[in-house]
């Protein structure tokens, strides 16, 4: 790729854009159309944009496979998680409403906000690193587990 | 948290398995999985406890109220078939660390576990739940994770058999998820017990027939009835033991488990059997299926591969009494579900300890290693005798049943052919039996040592098991004709 100075140069501007893009999708699904799932797919596009241009080493840096993959496990475990949380509070399994708290009210969200907010993070970073292993698992023979 | 022993018994191994891939070390991973799948088991049968005393239990999850939240609903039927698959689930964990340094690279270890966790708790959801649509999704949970755990087999075909399966697996959750969705189109709901009540009264639409006809091929494709089967054979024989041991004694018996919830939950048999004559192909495709799978059976020269064909067969026998649709057939086909898991889990467990010290499960290297291996050998037989339907066996009141529903619905022939396949099966276990007891020992045989105790005494478990339901039915066919009772809509 070094000899397409345009690809490289409109890659890096995109980028940022990409990232900022899926940030918004993730945190203003709440409010409006997204939620983790498309997130989750806009991140690792940007991720696998990067890839696709600098190389996969360059890409391993910034997203290293064996972290990757516990990152897989981490987004199950908020989701399931907050679930085992809100009945511990005393609600039913994923009961939002076990979340309310009064904690600097009107800025911190609570409830079922809260609850979806903290399923939703989970869903995003479990599909991220799901899509970003694929694109690992595709693109060298360095695959998720190291070989 | 007692409330809260439905969703407890999934959300364990579902928090369970992504845990285990924090713990590094490979021995905390096995002693963690294995403690929380003797928890689950644990907790299926306090479940089972809760539904004796009280009756069936409902858990809203996220308190949304059914029928517009997901509702989890543990009745007899349910609460029968969690147990055993939980219980064969710890049974076979127990015995796998020993078959699995053997068979799998140690650097993927913490990859199965999670894997294997993850496949129990789809089978177990799709117990549980009382949403038509969660079905599907645990449905895939089970499925995605046990072709993973296939496609780790030693032999270089494990990938190839585990991709076979994922296509085949893949097309019939599609079907059963265009069912799905005809259904919720035609009713507006997902929950299975509301969908029944609405489709009562609109049983004549062509949308309810397409939707029951993908559903049913959806799932015969999960279950391997007969012509779509072809899957099987190759999934079960390149899947490492420990793997097959626990797909083979519960994915299939899920699947069907589903299928009559679906038969008789939703559509209600007057539709599926009065109607629709399902029970008609029902019992050719099972009777076809039984006698191809058995004779295949017999000329494999694969433990494996002859063991995957019978079960095909057991599979047909169940369904055979499923299409029956009179209180002692159902039952026969509820309780073989639980009995051929544990006579199927027991010989599979054998076949790894085979496996194991013999390094080949090809029948020509078994010969005369009941001279070296005197109690898995013992195991072999008395799994066998099971597996025939040996009174006194857990597999003779199964078939017993079966006959006793034929008879009473004047099916002869169908009768008489059981019988007949019963034979085939004594031929197949036989002919293992002759070649490890009466046959000159191969090189392999000569130098093996008797398997390790770590793994005998959960394959003696299951197998002293096969002889306990035998004749103590209380917990076996007792449950399952309190649970076809309930599904059948009756009192006994």
């Amino acid at each position: 790729m070094d000899s397409f100075p345009i690809i490289r140069v409109v890659t890096k501007l995109l980028i940022p854009y990409i990232l900022l893009f899926a940030f918004y999708v993730q945190f203003h699904g709440d409010f409006g159309p997204g939620g983790g799932f498309q997130a989750g797919v806009i991140l690792a596009a940007g991720l696998i944009l990067y890839g696709l241009v600098f190389g996969l080493p360059a890409l391993q840096q910034v997203a290293p496979p064996r972290v990757i993959e516990q990152l897989i496990a981490l987004g199950v475990v908020i989701y399931a998680g907050t679930g085992i949380a809100t009945m511990l509070l005393g609600g039913n399994f994923l009961d939002y409403e076990a979340l309310k708290h009064h904690v600097l009210p009107g800025w911190l969200p609570e409830g079922q906000h809260l609850g979806i907010f903290l399923v939703e993070l989970g869903v995003g970073i479990t599909v991220t690193s799901v899509m970003t292993v694929i694109f690992y698992c595709f693109a060298g023979r360095e695959s998720a587990d190291g070989h | 948290m007692i409330e809260h022993l439905p969703v407890l018994t999934i959300a364990v191994p579902l928090i369970a398995a992504p845990l285990c891939v924090f713990l590094l070390n490979r021995t905390l991973v096995y002693l963690f999985a294995l403690a929380v799948c003797w928890a689950t088991f644990g907790m299926s049968i306090l479940l089972l406890d809760q539904v004796l005393e009280s009756g069936p239990i409902s858990y809203e999850l996220g308190s949304w109220p059914a029928p517009y939240g997901i509702e989890y609903v543990v009745d007899y039927f349910s609460a029968f078939v969690m147990l055993f698959v939980s219980g064969i689930g710890a049974v076979v964990l127990t015995y796998a660390p020993q078959s699995l340094n053997d068979e799998i690279n140690p650097s993927k270890h913490y990859m199965v576990y999670p894997m294997y966790l993850l496949c129990m708790t789809g089978l177990l959801g799709i117990c549980i739940t009382g949403d038509l649509f969660n079905v599907f999704v645990f449905l895939e949970i089970s499925s995605l994770s046990s072709y993973a755990l296939i496609s780790l087999g030693r032999s270089r075909r494990a990938p190839l058999a585990a991709f076979q399966y994922l296509v085949m697996g893949t097309i019939g959750a599609t079907f059963l998820l265009i069912g799905i969705g005809l259904l919720y189109q035609l009713t507006g709901t997902l929950n299975m017990a509301d969908m029944a009540m609405q489709l009562a009264d609109d049983h004549d639409s062509r949308t309810t027939l397409v939707a029951f006809a993908f559903m049913t091929v959806g799932l015969s494709i999960k279950m391997a009835v007969f012509p779509l089967h072809t899957w099987l054979p190759n999934a079960y024989t390149f899947a490492p033991s420990v793997v097959t041991g626990f797909i083979a004694a519960t994915a299939t018996k899920v699947s069907v488990y589903a299928f009559i919830r679906i038969v008789f939950g939703i559509f209600t048999p007057q539709f599926a059997f009065d109607e629709h004559a399902l029970d008609t192909f029902l019992v050719v495709f099972s009777l076809i299926g039984i006698f191809v799978a058995s004779v295949a059976a017999i000329y494999q020269g694969n433990l494996k591969r002859m063991l995957a064909y019978s079960s095909i067969a057991q599979v047909g026998y169940m369904l055979l009494g499923v299409s029956m649709h009179n209180l002692d057939g159902l039952t026969g086909g509820i309780v073989h579900m639980f009995n051929h898991a544990i006579i199927k889990g027991g010989l599979f467990l054998v076949v790894g300890c085979f496996a194991l010290r013999l390094q080949s499960v090809r029948l020509e290297d078994l010969s005369g290693a009941a001279k070296t291996m005197p109690l898995t050998a013992l195991a072999w037989v008395l799994g066998g005798l099971g597996l025939i339907g040996v009174p006194l066996t857990a597999g003779f009141i199964s078939k017993w049943l079966l006959l006793t529903a034929a008879l009473e619905n004047g099916y002869y022939l169908v009768a008489a052919l059981m019988l007949a396949s019963s034979l085939l099966a004594v031929v197949y276990v036989w002919r293992v039996v002759e070649i490890l007891y009466f046959s000159e020992p191969s090189e392999a045989a000569k130098s093996a040592r008797e398997a390790p105790w770590s793994m005998l005494l959960p394959t003696y478990a299951l197998i002293l098991a096969i002889l306990v339901f035998g004749v103590w039915t209380t917990y076996s066919a007792g449950l399952a004709s309190e649970a076809a009772s309930s599904l059948l809509g009756g009192t006994p």
